[in-house]
């Protein structure tokens, strides 16, 4: 996991003949729109919704085809959310999700069970993701079979994917869930996601209940799989290492907000944001003498419920200044898979903080605004 | 990619596969080497089997009242386990006593399973305002002991097989509503049904492959405990004189009326109970055994 591997080499285009492809090459796979949601806090004897979680607050982004997106940020920061929104899996309050140049339900051209087909996820918690009273390869078959596969069909798809994902189908297939490792539970939940032959994964911290090997097994597994069916994944973790590894863009959340996003090296050689900044530090090395010796960043997020005027980090921020208070930093779009965009006043000359200055012409690509 | 086959290769194959075991096989295989819960199997089929045998294994007429022979004791002549006050076989009263007393044990959880079964993966599965409406009418049988609720419901119903047949379905219905309500919901937060929904499921499809074949050994457990107080309370309820009516022999009944002769014939008054316990343990035990064997991580 060197900084000095190159994103360009890891970029992948989509093969001329992917006869799923609707939009074409230049369209992105899935398009975030101002997404927003607000879980509510009853209280009180009449349950009345007295606040609210403000867990994905205008959440904006786009997941290119063929690319791995990384998504990065402490614990309830709301990537969790931000995953099943996308799945469909909760209600969203507002905003647009196109897949692949369309919007999804009723009026549109795609329905949710065709989004569902073509975009799958993979859960954090391997046990729970499986029915403990069912053989893994029904678990796998079980899509198929909603999809009006036949049942030697199905049988033969998750067979198939068993084997696919290193299981051997005649030694596992009929095993239950109690009777595998974490490991070989998490291979037999990514066999499933891909039972419908679907064009992107959501892989909800994936990887982080397994060990380290196993880990990095899996990861292997994941990048053999993302070549072998043109997959798009949007790689959700908390573990800046990994991210780096299989990402080839990375997207940063504070407090259900983004803060950065970019190319996985200038964001890891070249952070904007000073909590990017801060978050690269918390990372431990390899080498001992570059130890850590004091706390890139004190204190603990703020309360989404209530959570701080202008920019959401000014609160823990160093270089927080008045203009941080009063206005919401904007992050730039551009759908373009060099752009390196943060929402940061110090990144916008015109924002008057102080440290704001042109852009540098150092930190290569050039910002896109809007 | 060279390290797919990590997982498998300190794993040796038998040559022929592993065989594809269903769930209720692998039940009967933890059950083959519980010999208690065995054994009072057998008893429960043996019993079962003797009452529906009634009319050939019955050495008497039941309802054959005899003067000349009240209260005798165990082994008098031809009647083996003694006559009651109106001169009746004992064993013949009990066998064919054993009918109704079965029956109300295995009748009324029989439909309170389906009833609160329903309505508990209902409320479960659904969550929100359905679920408030139908656990906090099940609270309010729950307010009542269930001893009391029953007599109450029979006292109004009045006596007869199908009214203590309702009123024990009344009384069974909400803890089986409650306990397929629990399991359900916990089911229903787990992420696999989220997966299930994710690969476009409808709701009746996940509710019958995912939730049910989770729900279904908590309920059959819980329900095979509420068989003997089932019975229990049936034989309460005829004991009470709110159960099945004279001549019909029925277990609770006969340990009624042969209560005042507890002083003649102790051991023979006491015979009824005795049929009582003994069901009612075999159930239980057998219900306790049934919960290991269906616990699928054991």
């Amino acid at each position: 996991m060197s900084t000095a591997t190159t994103t360009e080499r890891r970029f992948q285009t989509v093969p001329p003949g992917d006869p799923n492809d609707r939009g074409g090459k230049a369209q992105p796979m899935l398009i975030v729109e101002n997404l927003r949601k607000y879980f509510p806090i009853h209280a009180g004897a009449l349950n009345r919704r007295v606040a609210e979680v403000k867990a994905v607050d205008g959440v904006s982004f786009a997941v290119l085809k063929g690319e791995t997106l990384g998504i990065v940020g402490e614990s309830g920061c709301g990537k969790s959310t931000l995953a099943r929104l996308l799945m469909h899996l909760l209600p969203k309050d507002a905003g647009d999700l196109i897949f692949d140049g369309e919007t999804v339900g009723p009026g549109s051209t795609l329905s949710l069970k065709d989004l569902r087909r073509n975009l799958q996820m993979v859960f954090q918690d391997s046990y729970s993701s499986l029915n403990p009273r069912l053989p893994v390869e029904e678990s796998i078959a079980y899509g198929p079979r909603v999809h009006g596969a036949s049942r030697s069909q199905a049988k033969k798809t998750a067979r198939e994917l068993l084997d696919k994902v290193g299981l051997r189908p005649d030694l596992f297939g009929a095993r239950y869930p109690h009777e595998l490792s974490g490991g070989q539970k998490q291979r037999v939940n990514i066999a499933r996601a891909l039972a419908l032959n679907p064009r992107m994964l959501i892989l909800d911290e994936a990887v982080s209940a397994l060990d380290k090997s196993v880990e990095a097994q899996v990861l292997n597994l994941l990048g053999y799989l993302k070549r072998h069916f043109n997959l798009t994944y949007l790689f959700i973790s908390h573990d800046l290492h990994v991210v780096q590894y299989i990402s080839d863009r990375v997207l940063v959340m504070y407090l259900g907000q983004i803060v950065e996003i970019g190319p996985v090296d200038a964001i890891y050689n070249r952070p904007k944001h000073p909590y990017t900044r801060a978050l690269l530090n918390s990372r431990l090395s390899m080498n001992p003498n570059e130890r850590v010796e004091t706390a890139p960043l004190v204190g603990d997020p703020p309360n989404p419920i209530n959570p701080p005027s202008g920019c959401r980090f000014r609160t823990r921020c160093p270089h927080a200044e008045a203009v941080c208070e009063t206005r919401m930093p904007s992050l730039g779009r551009s759908t373009d898979r060099a752009a390196h965009l943060a929402a940061c006043h110090m990144e916008d000359p015109a924002s008057g903080h102080s440290l704001a200055g042109p852009p540098a012409t150092s930190l290569p690509p050039v910002q896109i605004r809007q | 990619m060279a390290d797919l086959s990590l997982d498998t290769s300190g794993v040796t194959a038998s040559p022929r596969g592993r065989r594809v075991r269903g769930y209720w096989a692998n039940v009967w295989n933890r059950l083959r080497y519980d010999y208690v819960t065995l054994f009072f199997l057998t008893l429960i089929i043996l019993i079962i089997l003797t009452v529906i045998f009634a009319p050939w294994l019955a050495p008497l007429d039941p309802n054959k009242s005899s003067m000349a022979y009240r209260l005798k004791p165990v082994f008098y002549k031809q009647f083996m386990l003694g006559t009651d006050e109106q001169g009746r076989d004992i064993l013949s009263r009990l066998i064919y006593g054993g009918r109704t007393s079965l029956m109300m044990g295995i009748l009324p959880v029989v439909f309170a399973t389906m009833i609160g079964g329903f309505f508990g993966v209902l409320a479960g599965y659904a969550g929100g305002k359905l679920n408030m409406v139908i656990m906090r009418s099940m609270d309010v049988f729950f307010a009542f002991p269930s001893v009391l609720l029953a007599v109450a419901i029979s006292g109004s119903l009045g006596g007869g097989l199908i009214n203590q047949l309702i009123t024990l379905t009344v009384v069974l219905t909400p803890p089986l509503c409650r306990v397929a309500e629990t399991s359900t919901s916990q089911i229903r937060s787990m992420d696999f049904v989220d997966a299930a929904r994710a690969s476009g499921a409808s709701t009746l499809s996940i509710i019958f492959r995912h939730v049910l074949i989770n729900v279904v050994s908590p309920v059959f457990v819980y329900a095979s405990t509420l068989i003997s107080a089932s019975i229990l309370l049936a034989s309460g309820l005829s004991f009470l004189g709110l159960g099945v009516s004279p001549p019909t022999p029925d277990w609770g009944l006969m340990l009624s009326t042969l209560r005042q002769s507890i002083y003649v014939q102790p051991l023979v008054c006491a015979l009824p109970g005795v049929a009582i316990l003994i069901t009612s343990i075999a159930f239980n035990l057998v219900s306790d055994g049934l919960r290991q064997a269906m616990d699928v991580k054991a």
